[in-house]
């Protein structure tokens, strides 16, 4: 899934400031799943923002909606009636939700609520790591199911580098050096000749670095499935 | 003599037979010319080559093809380092043309140290290729004078290949396969990372000499000589891929403080001595850091001068 944290709620007063009229919306996908931008996150973020405006005396009207996707035009859709009653708008998905919005409605501002981080998943209840790049041509069979472009720092085809020490990337102590972990799988199950030789380079014009990317099934444009 | 690789001093004094004896000089953080120049005087007649780093410990320091070419003005052998977090697989290419074009002759090719501990954690990184893709490159362009698209390269560079070796790393029994495979990507001389863990570097040696990888590639030992326990303990907690034995530590603390130095510098000349004999080791990469001043000493203690002349 897609991963996000909050915004601090300093940096969300301050988008909001001017503002006296705000609508918070939610989203039902990866980021009620990772605890950062679903109906709890939501209210909590609502009452926050109230109680820090009534300090300051200057209170502050929020209607709160949890749509079930906001990188989906259908569901963006639902809140056409609404959205142009508020000052502003507050998206709590990811970074794809308030850029939909802003396409959609273009009178209105809409703030991004969360910091959109990475591709992965929950290794224990409330710790989410990131496991894929997103480059665009996955080999991950390669590494043993261990994605070095994802997980190594420098992203290296061809690792260990001469910092990894004691399974840990010597650039943060919470990471595992994730080549520790390939090259002891391979020798575990005795394929080192997998190992031997260099690994060629990477094309990464499926990355980000060929520009824009845009996925395109012929078959639902044209509508014949 | 057969047809040699790039012409440079150091892989002439290898192929001679000789034990070489290289250095490493840091450019300065600014475009001091003035101090650059005067500690190239401390290396100059003591080493056959002498590292350039490229902004090592990712701090921004003058372009380390500059320094290399300020070096070979000031009659000295540059082995112009290049790391991969800087370029892109482009300007990697041009560097190398560029290099070869300036009379630079050595490359040592890196992944380089990650930007986080440098003075710039902001900065993006690159990464394009890593450090065994860059000494295939770098063999590509020399032996078949292509682009790495395939393209004809008009004068093809000339670079006698290096890359580096750290045995204290993790995981260990990997090491030495990994050494492998940048010998077999096309490197022509290895310089290890400091060695201080003699026990473990006598059992890497074995390994390396047991699979013939000597005999691809001339291997340079690390040494830095330690100019305090101070220094000693540092780099053993905050270094990573670091191995300081204790007793490395008890030994430098068991001197008066101002004769820490000497007994630092006593040491590296014992593990000179050691590599001398030790076999598939060719030389000595003395990693005298900030400490440019000491090498005329070191080296004259360590019996390697007078340099051969080539």
């Amino acid at each position: 899934m897609i991963v996000a944290d909050q915004k601090s709620l300093k940096e969300i007063l301050e988008m909001v400031q001017n503002h006296n009229k705000i609508l918070i919306i939610g989203c039902n996908g990866c980021v009620t799943v990772c605890n950062s931008g679903g109906l709890r996150e939501v209210e909590i973020l609502s009452s926050s923002i109230k109680l820090a405006r009534k300090k300051q005396g200057s209170d502050i009207e929020i209607d709160i909606k949890v749509l079930e996707r906001q990188c989906d035009l259908e569901y963006i859709e639902e809140i056409s009636d609404v959205v142009n009653d508020y000052d502003a708008v507050i998206s709590m998905a990811c970074g794809v939700g308030p850029q939909f919005l802003s396409e959609m409605y273009k009178n209105q501002t809409f703030y991004p609520g969360l910091n959109t981080t990475f591709f992965g998943g929950a290794t224990q209840h409330g710790v989410w790591e990131e496991r894929c790049a997103g480059c665009g041509t996955c080999a991950i069979h390669v590494f043993d199911g261990l994605c070095p472009i994802a997980r190594c720092a420098k992203s290296l085809m061809n690792g260990p580098c001469g910092g990894s020490s004691n399974g840990v990337c010597e650039v943060n102590k919470e990471s595992e050096c994730i080549w520790d972990s390939i090259v002891r799988k391979k020798m575990e199950a005795g394929k080192l000749e997998d190992l031997i030789g260099v690994k060629g380079f990477k094309d990464w014009r499926t990355a980000r670095d060929g520009g824009v990317r845009r996925s395109v099934r012929e078959e639902l444009v044209k509508g014949t499935i | 003599m057969s047809k040699l690789k790039s012409g440079s001093n150091l892989e002439k004094v290898l192929k001679a037979g000789h034990f070489a004896f290289t250095g490493e000089c840091g450019p300065p953080k600014g475009a001091n010319v003035k101090y650059l120049k005067e500690k190239f005087q401390y290396l100059k007649g003591n080493v056959d080559a002498v590292n350039i780093t490229d902004n090592q410990t990712a701090v921004v320091r003058m372009s380390s093809l500059a320094a290399s070419r300020l070096m070979i003005d000031e009659g000295l052998e540059p082995n112009f380092q290049m790391v991969c977090r800087d370029r892109n697989r482009i300007a990697i290419m041009s560097d190398i043309l560029g290099a070869h074009a300036l009379g630079i002759r050595n490359m040592l090719c890196l992944s380089g140290d990650h930007q986080t501990f440098g003075n710039h954690p902001e900065a993006k990184n690159v990464h394009d290729i890593d450090s065994m893709q860059l000494i295939s490159l770098v063999k590509m362009m020399r032996d078949e004078g292509k682009f790495l698209n395939g393209d004809d390269i008009d004068v093809a560079p000339k670079l006698f290949i290096g890359a580096a070796c750290n045995p204290f790393a993790d995981p260990y029994e990997y090491r030495v396969y990994r050494l492998a495979n940048k010998i077999e990507a096309g490197a022509d001389f290895i310089q290890t990372q400091c060695i201080f863990n003699m026990d473990k570097f006598r059992d890497f040696m074995k390994k390396v000499v047991d699979m013939g990888l000597d005999k691809k590639c001339y291997i340079l030992a690390g040494v830095t000589p330690m100019k305090n326990a101070g220094m000693a303990n540092f780099m053993s907690k905050n270094v990573p891929g670091m191995d300081i034995p204790d007793s490395l530590i008890k030994r430098l603390k068991g001197v008066k403080k101002k004769d820490q130095a000497d007994e630092g510098i006593k040491f590296a000349l014992e593990q000179i001595e050691e590599f001398k004999e030790m076999k598939g080791i060719a030389g000595v990469h003395l990693m005298a850091i900030e400490w440019e001043h000491k090498v005329p000493e070191i080296a004259k203690r360590a019996k390697v001068l007078p340099r051969p002349a080539v």
